[in-house]
């Protein structure tokens, strides 16, 4: 699908047609299930900012070396950095693009954007949302009532203005976003991909429905039985999954809800690190922590067990009076 | 400023920021001073101020010592009501759920319109900002706040693009464009306190805060600046303020 363009609804009910819906286990590896990300795809992250990134799944996508992904994810910050200055992706969908509040503007997606013709593709963050809804509804836009007299109404001619058929009024038309493939990390699920999302559940259950595939990872595969005793906490149906895999702390250096906090001194190192040098300190970074380790635990150790510790405190430390 | 203070000009801009809410109103808070301010407010006079972040939660009441580093993270719905999806949230905006929007803002100009998108042409800028994250839809749904540092640089009589609406080209211009609610209310800085003139819409000084003359604001401002005839000046922080603050922001985090 070129950008910017709806998929026609036939198209998307064939896509929808040839996908394996029933109940089976789909577990596999984290390198198995990156490789069915093919290179140019486009590919929606769930969470939000520092939170329930699916790192594990990017941190594969940059050691497998794809190429040419288009990303779009509600709000970006280190990920997209790992994304963009990597080169596994050369367009970012997002609302918000910085390494986070606390740090400022990200020299590296800059470098990348203002230097070298990388896209960072800019909708506000409730158009980012209706987007992935109109996706998951199977409807080609969802109406609006933000951006309009913005200068991001020109910037993104893929809008459209109209006039309410029914009161008059003036409504932004934003197009539907089908990934074809969407990246989620979750707290639970079981094999068959029937996913518990603890807390901020972000845009995750709009973009899994949405996009022709799902991958998913999570902190801890549970039996179909356990999913069964409490089915009202399954957020994201096991027909939309198409591969699950058992990572645990797999938003490192990120958080997951309940489980651990961002892991801030190595996010400082980092930020300190890229924006001394957004180009070769970038480099060393992902040869350091991506391509020079044996294994995502092996990428864990490096971030420290200290770190990891008080991480996990400050995490579970949220079901806490 | 020249007399000796014993508060940070940060420190002053939250507690400015939360004079500004009032008890029992919704408000939809950005990270940084906003959300600092919103909890300040809670606890000093608005103990039934409802404050809404982005990441999907309402009602929320942040520990003090344990601000959150952005509004997406677990801390923020630590003591919520109640946790929704990032879309939904926003779209409690649009339904019309929230009375005020409160956000920083990098830059702005003499009809409230901020930019946090581009320096320069935005095909070919020379600093690619940030971006909007919830800024737009803050800005086009709701009644807002914004909060910032006073800079020469940072008050423009026209942004270089429009990221979050205020009253666009002034007059009636913001509702012409389809925005139907809400518009910029008050910009609250280390400096002083600014509204927009009922007609115009242009940006006018309400208050000037303490050592703060007409002159060093004008110096201070790149937006040629009107006075309201009831200009007055800004009172101090008190020390109810100052020690209700340090306890939320104990490491000044966002108060430096």
């Amino acid at each position: 699908m070129s950008e910017g363009q709806v998929e026609s609804y036939d198209r998307l009910r064939e896509r929808m047609a040839q996908r394996d819906r029933s109940l089976r286990e789909k577990v596999m590896t984290l390198e198995d299930a990156v490789a069915l990300v093919p290179d140019g795809a486009s590919v929606g992250i769930g969470g939000s900012t520092m939170s329930r990134t699916p790192m594990a799944l990017i941190w594969e996508l940059i050691r497998q070396r794809r190429r040419g992904l288009t990303c779009s994810r509600c709000i970006v910050s280190t990920d997209g950095d790992l994304l963009l200055g990597s080169g596994v992706s050369d367009h970012i969908i997002t609302s918000w693009f910085a390494q986070g509040i606390l740090w400022g503007l990200s020299k590296v997606m800059r470098h990348r954007v203002e230097g070298l013709g990388k896209i960072y593709e800019e909708w506000s963050h409730m158009a980012i949302g209706m987007r992935f809804r109109a996706g998951g509804m199977g409807v080609p836009f969802m109406p609006m009532r933000s951006m309009l007299g913005s200068d991001l109404v020109p910037l993104r001619p893929e809008t459209k203005q109209i006039d309410c058929p029914f009161t008059g009024e003036k409504l932004l038309l934003v197009p539907a976003l089908n990934p074809d493939v969407a990246l989620i990390h979750v707290q639970r699920a079981d094999p068959f991909g029937n996913a518990q999302i603890d807390g901020l559940q972000f845009m995750d259950i709009d973009l899994a429905l949405a996009a022709d595939s799902v991958i998913l990872t999570t902190e801890r595969i549970v039996s179909n039985d356990q999913i069964r005793r409490e089915p009202h906490l399954t957020k994201i149906p096991f027909l939309s999954v198409d591969a699950v895999v058992e990572v645990p702390y797999g938003a490192a250096p990120h958080e997951c809800y309940g489980q651990y906090e961002p892991m801030m001194g190595h996010l400082n190192a980092y930020v300190e690190q890229v924006n001394a040098d957004p180009v070769d300190g970038f480099e060393r970074y992902l040869d350091e922590y991506v391509h020079g380790c044996e294994s995502w635990n092996d990428f864990l150790a490096k971030i420290g067990l200290h770190e990891i510790v008080g991480a996990t405190q400050h995490g579970r430390s949220i079901y806490n009076d | 400023m020249t007399e000796p203070r014993d508060y940070t000009a940060n420190e002053y801009l939250a507690i400015l920021a939360a004079r500004q809410l009032k008890d029992g109103q919704v408000v939809f808070a950005g990270v940084g001073i906003p959300l600092l301010a919103a909890t300040l407010a809670q606890r000093l006079d608005c103990p039934n101020l409802t404050i809404l972040f982005e990441g999907g939660v309402v009602g929320a009441l942040v520990e003090p010592g344990k601000l959150p580093p952005s509004t997406n993270d677990q801390r923020c719905t630590k003591s919520a009501n109640m946790v929704l999806g990032s879309a939904e949230v926003l779209l409690l905006m649009q339904r019309g759920y929230v009375d005020v929007g409160f956000m920083g803002g990098a830059q702005i100009d003499q009809y409230g319109n901020l930019n946090s998108s581009f320096i320069g042409d935005s095909t070919n800028p020379s600093v690619r900002l940030p971006g909007s994250g919830g800024g737009n839809d803050i800005a086009s749904l709701t009644r807002m706040i914004v909060a910032m540092k006073h800079e020469k640089r940072r008050f423009v009589e026209e942004v270089d693009f429009i990221t979050s609406p205020g009253f666009l080209q002034g007059g009636e211009s913001r509702r012409d464009s389809g925005l139907l609610s809400g518009g910029m209310y008050r910009v609250v800085t280390d400096l002083a306190i600014l509204g927009f003139h009922e007609q115009t819409r242009r940006i006018e000084v309400l208050s000037l805060n303490p050592g703060v003359s007409r002159e060093k604001l004008q110096d201070n401002t790149g937006i040629r600046l009107d006075f309201s005839p009831e200009l007055s000046e800004t009172p101090a922080p008190t020390q109810r303020e100052l020690a209700e603050l340090r306890t939320v922001d104990p490491e000044r985090l966002f108060t430096d």
